[in-house]
């Protein structure tokens, strides 16, 4: 380190930007170099614009652990905004732009203001895009100086890229503001599509994805901008195509129907480039694909004689042939299904499981979707079954039970091809579906009841899916041939009400028992009566989601077939980050969402807890940090917060209601747990919200946990444990019953006697190899916690034990603090937590022997430190 | 290996859990490739064994991003060679800083055309002998015409043109086609003094008919997407191809036709499986279907074999054909295949018995080729017309070539 700071001061130029450069490599590699800050700082001053280059690289990285030394600069950025060469005028701008600290901001009005109307191009179209980044951190700053203004002038720029980098700066400022600062009118409307021709690629995206924000007055208008756009579906960058095929698309709405010649012409004009799509690169590819999955529910006639185009080729890679298959199907026809089955057939003998699974299963689809051609679709079931593979054989009984229910009573002579192959099911969902099969047709299969009998010998290990089906089977069966099948009845009967713990299971049980005994005709009516004919729609979108994301084609939005807001975590510019964050059901990633915490402003209480701040001066009391786990759609108009807490040595899941449309008071329910990781069980399954919820308000309510080991699922050793825990929430109102997943907070676990002696603490570190080390820095700290002693007893309320500090030998400021913590399940965890004075970071290093619970306790950690 | 960071919303904490469920899943090539964790978006591609990964929390625009990404792995193939690996990365980290500054900034990419980079970043304390005033640089590179800098010179002023077509073919067992398409690019080495306007001609049937015809062959193109340097209005308008093009070499244009091709290659393939699996019977014919006064060269059929193949007794007229374990298939390979030519492989593969019988999932066959002066879509070049202030002559080469895409043929 030595060495290095003497280099930095050399005064040979070669030596100090190897110097300098050697600090970025250390940088690179995360090693700390912070401590050179001003050596580096120092050699700045020089007209070098490597060197410079190459300390602004190292400023912007340390400019937000060292706010103070970072002030330091801004005279030479002053100095450098004023530059007689345009290149260190424009690196000027565009690094201090990338200094988040505020008191720079204050500094950069005046030389940005000066670089938006530079006479040089480079320095402008630079200073566009530092507009965008001191909006993000400073907006008021930005209207007051009027820089809004001078964006809009810059659309009429002389210059391509100033243009380019204005409009996406406006679009920006316009998206996180939802202010309409783009305000297009008839002139700026002009001048985009003007600039269309001109702009670079990039300027081009930016303005196609600007018009597709822009709704025209008529259909005239849109006709009219359309005729300008689609010049560029020729274009190289597939990003240009792209945006240009939303534009046309979301303008197309507006034309009408009496324009349906126009209509058709530009239907005919939007299929060859779209096709041209899927011969580029298989990222681009895989984009394109997810795109026309949406186009083909929109517009089904874009690419109506191009199905083609999307049969496989035997290299493409699995994810793109996956998508191809889903456009296939969608694109089925009367016409084409003759092809189309030769083509699915090929795939089913393909290797990748999952890909001939979805084949198997498309070749299902094509039956249900088509009347007309499901006997043929059969016919090449039945071939496959004969293959015999495994999964070949799950898959096709899977599909053919729902062929089954769209089309009943026609197709039941292929029933005896797959009792044949009961031996193969070895999956929950193949056998459920077999055994519907055999429940539903029972009257026509000779020995129904002996092979439902098969399946019942291993009732209690199967998949509680499977026993469902094979209770309702049985009850089946029983009524249409009640002689020989009673005493079979009666055993599931038992099985499903007294010797399982599934509540679904248990509830059916009675059902069915109490319909049989006081009144089997009702029994009859209820569960052999006709079910709904299930349609070919089922994967389709709703139509109002599908022209939501029809706007958004070209985005991630599209990608993921979600509208923006339910993954975008939404920022207002300029203020700490205010999360909503909601917590998407589908996504069942194991981790804490480590980074959404990370902005959180620490102990903001986000979800309006009501006097369980944990900001009370140095009271700490434990809290759970409540997610939102279900919504109304979900759970029968209520919506769920949910999240565990230790009081007493008792621990807790808490429980907040919102009654959103329950349409009635609410107050009881029982409740389920899952199998999980840490064992956990209600003590009580009854949940009583005292008062009830009306409709519009919410309320609170705790649920004790017991430890029980049989609800224990055993984590494989060198696995991570998933923190996730599955909840089956019954509303006693309605016996509606819905579920939901919510990720514990690890914290809540940590017994009261993990205090440790210092002696034996220090052993037990030792003892862990450093192999099982993990690792994690905190940044933004709350300010409550860069205090070690605030921290401490932050912990303390949490069963962390504080165990020794020390100083951090020839390391001015920081100081290391070691803690200890148990489980109640008795695993023990080692922390050993760097603080440095001055700085709001902490780094985070933990040592336990249950490794695969070692990530959570980090986390745990990390969301205490972060306060959230 | 390097991270930069354009925004404060995604942190290095985001890249290890990336690192943890996508790197060290090793699933490479199933998975797609813009995964979600954690609410950040990551999307990704590879080069050898190194992904370039984007990170964001935003809705942004997937196509752009891997445009972007696509772009500077060409540009650090441009610097630091063809197949730059993990050392030339770290050998070059502040060189790439730079021009990762450079061509992006704030998430928004900018210039990113090579030739105007070299001009102000290099490698090493190496100065480019003509470096420009940096007023003439800015200009350039945010120029409308940021794609050529302004006074080349060159003594003799030269265009070479190279057509190249593959042709994709998905052929079922029975023969049927299921899928056909030639993808052409056209692509251009200019020699050009000054800052010449080109304009240039393909027979392609919508301009033609439109002028009356000629008489000769015209070609139906489905469509065709332009290197920026193309005037996409003018195109739109009336179909010509007008540009001022790059020094040197770039790709002017891609097309696609899928009617009336001139297929390479036929070939007829019996391939049976007999005796409960133990042994396999191969007759493959194929026979060059263009002209006798061109041939093929680098022609390498492969035909797909069980992987339990003990060995194979191989009859062919011509070319080198053996068995080879690692690609689980005959391979036969002839330097120079004539036109019209015909020619007959037989095979007969003995199989290890296995404990497991498992069905054989019978890939296609491939087929690899060129074929010089051919076009499989009938594509010609009418006429390149230069038009420089100074008059100067032009010479003109034109060649074609087409090669096979994804030629397969299903068994």
């Amino acid at each position: 380190m030595h060495e290095l700071r003497m280099e930095l001061h050399s005064t040979d130029r070669a030596v100090k930007v190897d110097a300098v450069k050697k600090v970025i490599a250390s940088m690179t590699v995360g090693k700390d170099v912070s401590m050179l800050f001003t050596d580096v700082l120092n050699c700045v001053q020089t007209g070098n614009i490597e060197l410079k280059k190459l300390v602004y690289l190292y400023l912007i990285n340390y400019s937000k652990t060292q706010p103070e030394l970072t002030l330091l600069a801004v005279n030479t950025f002053v100095k450098d905004a004023s530059d007689s060469n345009p290149l260190i005028r424009a690196l000027a701008v565009r690094t201090m732009g990338c200094i988040r600290v505020d008191r720079i901001t204050e500094y950069l009005c005046d030389p940005l203001s000066r670089a938006l109307r530079d006479e040089d191009p480079y320095v402008r179209k630079t200073a566009a895009v530092c507009v965008a980044k001191l909006y993000d951190i400073a907006p008021d700053l930005v209207e007051e100086r009027g820089f809004i203004e001078i964006l809009h002038d810059l659309i009429s720029d002389s210059n391509p890229s100033v243009v380019a980098n204005g409009v996406a700066a406006l679009s920006e400022i316009a998206e996180s503001s939802g202010k309409d600062v783009m305000r297009i009118t008839a002139s700026v409307l002009q001048k985009l599509l003007a600039a269309l021709n001109e702009c670079t690629e990039w300027g081009q995206v930016f303005i196609l994805d600007s018009l597709a924000k822009y709704t025209p007055a008529d259909g005239r208008e849109a006709e009219g901008i359309i005729e300008r756009v689609t010049p560029r579906l020729q274009h190289a960058n597939s990003a240009v195509v792209m945006s240009a095929v939303k534009v046309i698309l979301s303008y197309m709405e507006l034309m009408g129907s009496q324009n349906s010649d126009a209509i058709r012409a530009l239907t005919r004009k939007l299929a060859p480039p779209l096709v041209t799509l899927l011969n580029s690169e298989p990222e681009i590819q895989y984009v394109a694909l997810r795109n026309i999955n949406l186009i083909v529910q929109k517009r089904p006639n874009i690419l109506e004689n191009e199905i083609k185009v999307f049969f496989c080729k035997y290299n493409d890679p699995i994810y793109v042939k996956m998508e191809k298959l889903e456009i296939i199907i969608k694109l089925v026809s009367e016409k084409n299904i003759d092809q189309v089955l030769l083509e699915l057939k090929e795939y089913a003998t393909e290797v990748d499981v999952d890909f001939v699974r979805k084949a198997v299963s498309a070749i299902g689809r094509c039956a249900v979707k088509l009347e007309r051609a499901a006997e043929r679709c059969i016919a090449v079931l039945l071939e496959l079954i004969q293959t015999k593979v495994n999964y070949v054989v799950q898959e096709a009984v899977i599909v053919i039970k729902d062929v089954f229910r769209r089309y009943p009573n026609r197709y039941e002579s292929i029933i005896a091809t797959l009792c044949d192959n009961l031996d193969t099911l070895d999956e929950p969902l193949a056998k459920a579906s077999m055994i519907w099969i055999i429940g539903e047709y029972a009257e026509r299969i000779d020995n129904a009841d002996e092979l439902l009998e098969t399946f019942l010998e291993t009732f209690e290990e199967e998949d509680p899916a499977v026993q469902l089906q094979l209770l309702t089977a049985t009850v089946k069966c029983f009524l249409k041939n009640p002689e020989d099948t009673q005493d079979m009845v009666q055993r599931v009967l038992d099985m499903a009400t007294e010797e399982s713990d599934n509540p679904d299971l248990r509830d059916r049980g009675f059902i069915y028992w109490r319909l049989l005994s006081t009144d089997p005709d009702a029994a009859k009516i209820v569960v052999l009566g006709d079910k709904p004919v299930i349609e070919d729609d089922t994967f389709k979108l709703e139509p109002a989601l599908l022209n939501i994301l029809i706007g958004q084609i070209a985005t991630l939005s599209s990608i993921y077939h979600k509208p923006p807001d339910s993954f975008v975590v939404r920022r207002r510019a300029g203020l700490p980050t205010e999360e909503d964050d909601e917590d998407d059901e589908e996504d069942d990633d194991d981790e804490y969402d480590e980074e959404v915490r990370d902005s959180g402003a620490g102990g903001v209480d986000l979800l309006d807890m009501g006097g369980m701040s944990v900001n009370d001066h140095k009271q700490f009391t434990p809290t759970a940090p409540m997610t939102r786990v279900a919504g109304p759609e979900k759970a029968g108009g209520i919506e769920v917060f949910s999240g565990f807490v230790q009081e007493g040595g008792k621990i807790f899941m808490e429980l907040e209601f919102s009654n959103v449309s329950a349409g009635q008071d609410i107050s009881t329910f029982a409740i389920q747990l899952n199998k999980n990781a840490f064992g956990l069980s209600p003590a009580n399954q009854q949940v009583i919200f005292q008062p009830p919820i009306s409709p519009g308000s919410s309320g609170t309510t705790r649920v004790e946990m017991a430890m029980n080991p049989a609800m224990q699922v055993p984590t494989p050793n060198g696995q991570n444990v998933n923190p996730q825990i599955q909840v089956a929430i019954k509303n006693m109102h309605n016996n509606g019953v819905f579920y939901f997943a919510v990720n514990l907070n690890f914290e809540c676990l940590f017994s009261a006697d993990g205090e440790m002696e210092k002696t034996a603490f220090i052993e037990a570190w030792k003892s862990i190899d450093d192999r099982h080390e993990l690792y994690a820095t905190v940044s933004d700290l709350p300010a409550d916690s860069t205090s070690i002693e605030d921290v401490q007893q932050k912990f303390a309320a949490y069963n962390i034990f504080f165990i020794a500090r020390r100083p951090v030998p020839n390391a001015e400021g920081q100081e290391v603090v070691y803690f200890s913590m148990k489980s109640v399940h008795g695993m023990t965890f080692f922390a050993e937590l760097t603080f440095k004075r001055g700085v709001n970071a902490a780094k985070v290093c933990l040592k336990t022997e249950a490794t695969s619970y070692g990530g959570l306790a980090k986390s745990a950690l990390e969301s205490l430190l972060r306060g959230d | 290996m390097i991270s930069r960071q354009y925004r404060d919303d995604v942190g290095r904490a985001a890249a290890d859990s990336f690192r943890l469920q996508v790197v060290a899943a090793k699933e490479t090539g199933t998975d797609a490739p813009i995964k979600r964790i954690e609410n950040c978006s990551f999307l990704y591609t590879r080069h050898l064994n190194m992904y370039f990964v984007a990170m964001t929390r935003s809705n942004v625009n997937p196509a752009l991003v891997f445009e972007y990404l696509f772009q500077l792995v060409k540009i650090l193939k441009a610097y630091l060679g063809e197949e730059f690996d993990e050392n030339a990365m770290r050998n070059n980290m502040t060189l790439i800083y730079e021009l990762m500054d450079e061509t992006m900034d704030f998430g928004y990419p900018q210039n990113c055309a090579v030739d105007v980079l070299r001009l102000y970043i290099n490698l090493g304390n190496v100065k480019p002998q003509d470096e420009p005033e940096p007023s003439q640089l800015t200009s350039q590179i945010t120029g409308a015409i940021d794609w050529r800098r302004e006074g080349i010179r060159h003594k003799k002023n030269e265009v070479y043109i190279d057509v190249l077509e593959s042709v994709n073919l998905l052929l079922s067992s029975t023969g049927s086609v299921l899928r056909n398409e030639v993808q052409g690019a056209v692509q251009m080495n200019t020699k050009l003094t000054g800052m010449p306007e080109c304009k240039f001609g393909l027979n392609d049937k919508l301009v033609i008919d439109k002028d009356k015809g000629d008489g000769k062959q015209t070609v139906e193109i489905d469509d065709c997407t332009f290197h920026r340097c193309v005037r996409l209005g003018k195109f739109d308008a009336d179909r010509t191809i007008t540009f001022i093009p790059p020094d040197g070499e770039f790709e002017l244009m891609h097309y696609r036709v899928t009617d009336n091709i001139n297929l390479p290659f036929r070939v007829i393939p019996a391939v049976q499986e007999e005796n409960n699996m133990t042994k396999v019977s191969i007759n493959v014919k194929v026979i060059a279907s263009f002209s006798d006064q061109l041939f093929a060269t680098h022609v390498v059929i492969k035909i797909p074999v069980p992987k339990n193949t003990s060995k194979a007794k191989i009859k062919n007229s011509f070319g080198r054909a053996k068995y080879e374990p690692e690609q689980n298939a005959i391979v036969w390979r002839v330097k120079r295949f004539a036109g019209k030519a015909e020619c007959i492989i037989t095979a007969d593969v003995d199989l290890m018995p296995m404990t497991r019988p498992k069905p054989w999932s019978r890939p296609p066959i491939q087929l690899e080729f060129q074929v010089p002066m051919f076009t499989a879509s009938g594509v010609h070049v009418r006429f390149l017309r230069v038009y420089d202030k100074s008059g100067y002559h032009t010479n003109r080469w034109v060649r074609y070539i087409t090669k096979a895409g994804n030629y397969q043929i299903r068994i």
